[in-house]
């Protein structure tokens, strides 16, 4: 049974090493050396130059409200869809997830598109004789965009944890005496806290860490660090300094997510 | 007797257009344990379910104490639940579980120590108090989901067969612990079993149900020994049900021998149905009862030997002793006058005996 076992895992643990531990390990070599293979904070200190602070800055503003308009969106429509027969809550699910088969590049391509001074929503505007909306090129259309592509890492996770829960357990609770938004404040929600936690994660960390929607939709006036760490290695060709500044956010990554766990007492899989 | 607690007056209900609860007229006394028995899909949880306010009926009035509480909300009513898979918090401690409804009504810290403590203490789970329900057994798990319930001093308690998920010896134990508890609180409980056993040890009235219509309402003795139908003879323990004539008052024909009887009323030369119960059968030497037979089939059962005596008419009778007579002796059947029960030809569906499944 063990030898079997092993024999089992020992495609993941090559997947492992090759494509996970190795390239970590890379990472933290270019993060702590210079050119000449001699040891360095220099480009891990790098974050405190003002231009890269304030990337980060940005790109931590940023996602955090993109994290929470996409819970404040996901959590009623997953309590819909929980609530509602598991015909028709398939249904909408798979509404939901279909976007999600087309290309990330393409979806916010599309909203460029969209969103452009002569664009297709503002020639709808003008054509009615309404107001034109300039948010191309400028935060709102990154948080915009990080919305739409994360919202439904937000919605899935907190939509299975609603709808494993006991119909019972929430029937106890009324039985007891509690009314519905009782129901909701000590028991549903409480109950459901893991699934929020994953999905704050599935859209907190890919929201801080992305570069494409800052790139397509905030043109090159924005700069996160996502995008600061991209030009380190595609433009001035700097592994050293894209290394050294994505261990810092790597790390940054680690202890958001720890202190988030913190707040999870039933230890949600998260980690 | 105790006035009437509980009224449900002709209550229909449906779900996706099939008939669960057709008419239903039932009350409920003060300190009463009933209980609604019957197989499953014969509307008894439904029933409990409405009662408690998780359903509505879509037709009649439920009274509770004289009030109409048929639209009333759950968190309304005075009464609690127990769930059948306990339905604990799983997020809170023992304590918050039990503390729960208090805390709703905003009772103080000290009343609701002493509450958990009385409770847990009633439940035998002294020290409990700061355990994560996933770290109790299921019987553990089911004395805390009727702590949480009491504590809120209803006047009823619902029981959703609540010993369904426990191992037998489990089930005998919690029996005798839920009669020792109605005796203590001295409130009514409502209890949902399809366990005639268990309905019949712990009751004080049982509701048989089957298809959505009451069957027979009365003691366990009356349920077991003057069953009405067919249904109920057979849902309840073991009987012979068998094709018969009534000749004339207190004389009934069973498979062409004649049996003294004590039922009068039914009519002369009228079909019915006649019910022995298995351990109501004498066997005799042959020739000394009312018919003869052979015995075919014999199983040991601990108290008591199961055997199957086969009539010249092929008619296989279930029959009990503690005496064992080995198979292929020739044996006479008698039946005691008073252990012959006599009822009605099946008139609907729901009336007539669960075809057993092989």
């Amino acid at each position: 049974m063990k030898s079997k076992s092993k024999v089992l895992s020992t495609p993941y643990t090559i997947w492992a090493i090759g494509f996970i531990i190795i390239p970590l390990i890379m990472v933290l070599y270019y993060a702590f050396t210079e050119k000449d293979g001699s040891f360095s904070v220099s480009y891990v200190a790098a974050i405190s130059d003002p231009t890269n602070f304030k990337a980060l800055m940005l790109s931590i503003v940023l996602s955090l409200i993109s994290t929470i308009i996409c819970l404040l969106l996901a959590y009623p429509l997953a309590m819909i869809l929980a609530s509602s027969g598991v015909d028709r809550s398939g249904f909408i699910v798979f509404i939901f997830i279909l976007p999600m088969w087309m290309n990330f590049l393409l979806r916010t391509l599309a909203w460029q598109t969209l969103l452009e001074k002569t664009g297709v929503i503002n020639s709808v505007l003008k054509y009615l004789h309404l107001g034109q909306i300039n948010i191309i090129n400028t935060p709102y259309a990154i948080v915009l965009g990080m919305v739409y592509n994360f919202l439904p890492f937000m919605v899935l996770p907190i939509y299975n944890i609603l709808a494993k829960i006991d119909k019972n357990v929430l029937n106890a609770a009324r039985d007891l005496g509690a009314n519905e938004f009782q129901v909701f404040l000590r028991i549903t929600f409480p109950l459901s806290i893991p699934g929020v936690i994953s999905g704050i994660t599935m859209v907190f960390v890919p929201a801080l860490t992305t570069f494409v929607i800052s790139d397509l939709l905030g043109g090159s006036k924005i700069l996160l660090i996502g995008n600061v760490i991209e030009q380190e290695f595609k433009q001035t060709n700097n592994w050293h300094a894209g290394s050294g500044l994505s261990f810092v956010l790597m790390i940054f990554i680690v202890v958001s997510m720890l202190i988030t766990n913190k707040y999870d007492k039933e230890g949600g899989a998260v980690l | 007797m105790s006035k009437r607690l509980i009224e449900l007056s002709n209550i229909s209900k449906s779900f996706d257009g099939q008939l669960v609860i057709d008419e239903l007229d039932l009350y409920i006394r003060e300190n009463e344990f009933i209980t609604l028995l019957g197989p499953s899909g014969c509307g008894k949880t439904t029933t409990l379910r409405m009662i408690g306010g998780f359903e509505t009926p879509d037709k009649g009035t439920i009274y509770f104490d004289g009030r109409d509480i048929t639209n009333m909300p759950a968190n309304k009513r005075q009464v609690n639940t127990v769930f059948q898979k306990y339905a604990l918090f799983s997020h809170m401690t023992i304590a918050e579980n039990i503390a729960f409804g208090l805390k709703l009504k905003k009772k103080s810290k000290s009343y609701i120590d002493d509450k958990i403590k009385y409770a847990l203490k009633l439940v035998n789970l002294d020290g409990y108090e700061n355990r994560m329900p996933d770290s109790l057994s299921g019987g553990q798990q089911q004395r805390i989901a009727i702590a949480r319930a009491i504590v809120n001093e209803p006047k009823v308690l619902l029981l959703d067969e609540p010993l369904g998920a426990l191992d037998l010896k489990l089930r005998q134990d919690m029996q005798y612990e839920l009669i020792r508890l109605k005796n203590e609180l001295g409130i009514t409980f409502i209890y949902v079993t399809h366990d005639q056993e268990e309905a019949l040890t712990m009751s004080d009235t049982i509701v048989v149900m089957n298809q959505g219509y009451i069957q027979q309402i009365g003691t366990p003795e009356d349920i077991y020994n003057e069953p009405q139908n067919a249904f109920v003879a057979d849902f309840i323990g073991d009987s012979n049900i068998i094709s018969a004539v009534m000749i004339e008052d207190k004389l009934v024909e069973i498979l062409g021998a004649k049996f003294e009887c004590v039922d009068t009323g039914f009519g002369n030369m009228k079909p019915v149905d006649a019910v022995i119960r298995p351990e109501d059968i004498d066997l005799l030497e042959p020739g000394k009862g009312s018919l003869d037979g052979v015995v075919t089939h014999i199983i040991f059962k601990g108290v008591h030997y199961e055997m199957e005596v086969t009539t010249p008419d092929g008619f296989e009778w279930l029959v009990h002793s503690t005496d064992m007579f080995p198979v292929g002796t020739k044996v006479s059947i008698h039946v005691d006058p008073f252990d012959i029960q006599i009822m009605n030809k099946p008139e609907s569906e729901d009336e007539e005996a669960i075809p057993i499944e092989e």
